[in-house]
């Protein structure tokens, strides 16, 4: 076992504003292997996509220490890329040129620029789509240009916050597949958060269960699910039932009060 | 009605009829109804135009204004987007000029003619100064707007792939602010014909405003409305120049309107 990418140590986040103290965070420890897709689920404003702000280094801990590939983090972190619940692309460049931003700003030539924005085209299928501009696209197109952009610099890490939160269910289904099948091809580490607890479950090597405020790290969870899961057909599947069955409890358990 | 038109003809047939309509009832009650003196009618309008542009008069003054507004709207445009983005860009800035900001854009920029008289004299500088200065508050605001209104996000983002000030600055912020520019300098094509012609009418011998206040001096109603349409048929030219700068920088909007209207 090779050392652990990204470590998090008794990390506590909290804002201050003019008017109050928010504690975002509080106590969270959990470490993240090179590769692993790690799922952080939890209700909406339970400070997870601190989490991902704090990997990023976005944000520094208030108190604890977060460390990537052995290093304590104390400016931003580029080997991470993020991608939102909104995809963030410019409405002025075409797919191509939305792709074309972080070769741009890397310096890459401009005859190699072509050939890699054409592999990433392929890569996330959307050949024939290359000139046309974000507004023209489907929800799952845009998600899919979101990606290659994302790709296009090859971040070793990938921050992941509720990017499919927006589509529509089989839409999801199928982007989900595509994104787990990159990422163990690509070798990704991942961090994804959502408040859906089956998407939690499905794409997951592990799950992080998320609760309450400030958020703390509830449960930890191995997925019982194979690497190569088939996620069209995880309904049936009793390791999937029983998993999602089990946290449903538990959120319902430490939410009973807060409802 | 036994063949069906197309909507947009049919849009078209309603309006050319409505505004028809308009014109005959204006003729036909003018002199009847309402004295002629105060609403004159449109043929005399028309014959007015017909003479005052035959005898070079119309075309002169409205050449003059057009000038005087173009060359406000470009000066006040241009400093209005630098210091839209100056602003923008920087927090302490845009604190420390907070207060000054607030009293310009609660002053009726018109109110200014009497200082810039004094200043500039009652030459073209006056006009194009009032006009410049009307323009620059709407071109500022707007591109403010847009230059904060860029999604914290985005930047981060862009930041993670190793972006810094600059490539932020002109793969973003100046792109996505241009959508606002266009509109501040949309809507402020009129207000740049406000200053040109309150200009005129406070001091001028020349341009459209005092073409509007000689005829006004001798009681040439038809006169006033000439001018008035001429100075109407100026901004909607402005605004046909402006909106086709539009398409030609920002064709991606052309995109989206064709897919809206699908």
């Amino acid at each position: 076992m090779t050392a652990p990418l990204i470590v998090f140590t008794g990390v506590s986040k909290t804002f201050e504003t003019a008017r109050r103290t928010v504690e975002a965070v509080r106590d969270v420890s959990f470490t993240a292997s090179r590769s692993e897709f790690i799922t952080v689920v939890g209700p909406s404003g339970c400070g997870k996509s601190t989490l991902l702000n704090m990997t990023a280094g976005l944000f520094h801990p208030t108190k604890g220490l977060v460390q990537y590939d052995g290093m304590t983090l104390t400016d931003l972190n580029p080997r991470t890329g993020y991608m939102t619940q909104n995809d963030h692309l410019l409405p002025w460049r075409d797919v191509a040129g939305n792709i074309r931003v972080p070769l741009e700003i890397a310096g890459m030539a401009k005859r190699e620029m072509a050939d890699r924005v054409a592999v990433l085209i392929e890569m996330v299928g959307l050949t024939g789509f290359e000139r046309v501009y974000p507004s023209q696209l489907s929800g799952g197109m845009k998600k899919r240009a979101a990606l290659a952009r994302l790709l296009a610099y090859d971040p070793e890490t990938l921050l992941m916050d509720e990017p499919f939160a927006a589509l529509d269910a089989q839409l999801r289904l199928k982007m989900q597949t595509e994104l787990r099948q990159l990422c163990r091809r690509l070798h990704k580490t991942v961090l994804f958060v959502t408040h859906d607890l089956d998407e939690a479950v499905a794409l997951g090597d592990r799950i992080l269960l998320f609760s309450g405020r400030p958020g703390t790290i509830y449960q930890s969870i191995v997925s019982p699910l194979p690497p190569d899961r088939d996620l069209y057909h995880l309904r049936r599947d009793p390791d999937f039932v029983r998993v999602t069955g089990d946290l449903w409890d538990t959120l319902a358990s430490t939410s009973t009060v807060e409802a | 009605m036994s063949i069906p038109l197309p909507a947009f003809a049919r849009r078209w047939g309603a309006q050319v009829l409505l505004i028809g309509g308009l014109l005959v009832l204006w003729q036909i009650l003018s002199g009847w109804a309402i004295s002629d003196f105060f609403v004159s009618r449109p043929t005399d309008i028309f014959a007015s135009i017909v003479t005052s542009t035959l005898d070079g008069s119309l075309p002169f003054n409205a050449a003059i204004t057009a000038f005087e507004a173009l060359l406000g709207f470009a000066i006040g445009g241009l400093v209005g987007i630098v210091l839209g983005v100056a602003l923008g860009r920087s927090r302490a800035l845009s604190d420390l000029l907070n207060p000054l900001v607030l009293c310009f854009n609660s002053l009726p920029k018109v109110a200014l003619a009497p200082l810039f008289i004094l200043w500039f004299g009652i030459g073209l500088n006056m006009k194009v100064a009032l006009s410049a200065a009307t323009v620059f508050f709407l071109v500022f605001l707007n591109t403010y707007t847009g230059v904060r209104s860029v999604s914290s996000e985005l930047i981060a983002i862009l930041r993670l792939m190793g972006a810094n000030q600059r490539h932020v600055l002109t793969k973003v912020v100046l792109p996505s602010a241009l959508t606002w520019v266009f509109t501040g300098l949309r809507v402020s094509v009129p207000y740049a014909l406000i200053g040109a012609v309150v200009g005129e009418l406070f001091a001028s011998n020349r341009g459209l405003g005092a073409m509007l206040a000689q005829a006004q001096g001798q009681f040439d109603t038809a006169g006033v409305f000439a001018a008035l349409f001429a100075i109407t048929m100026l901004s909607l030219l402005l605004n046909a120049v402006v909106k086709i700068a539009e398409t030609r920088m920002m064709p991606w909007q052309k995109q989206a309107d064709e897919q809206a209207t699908i």
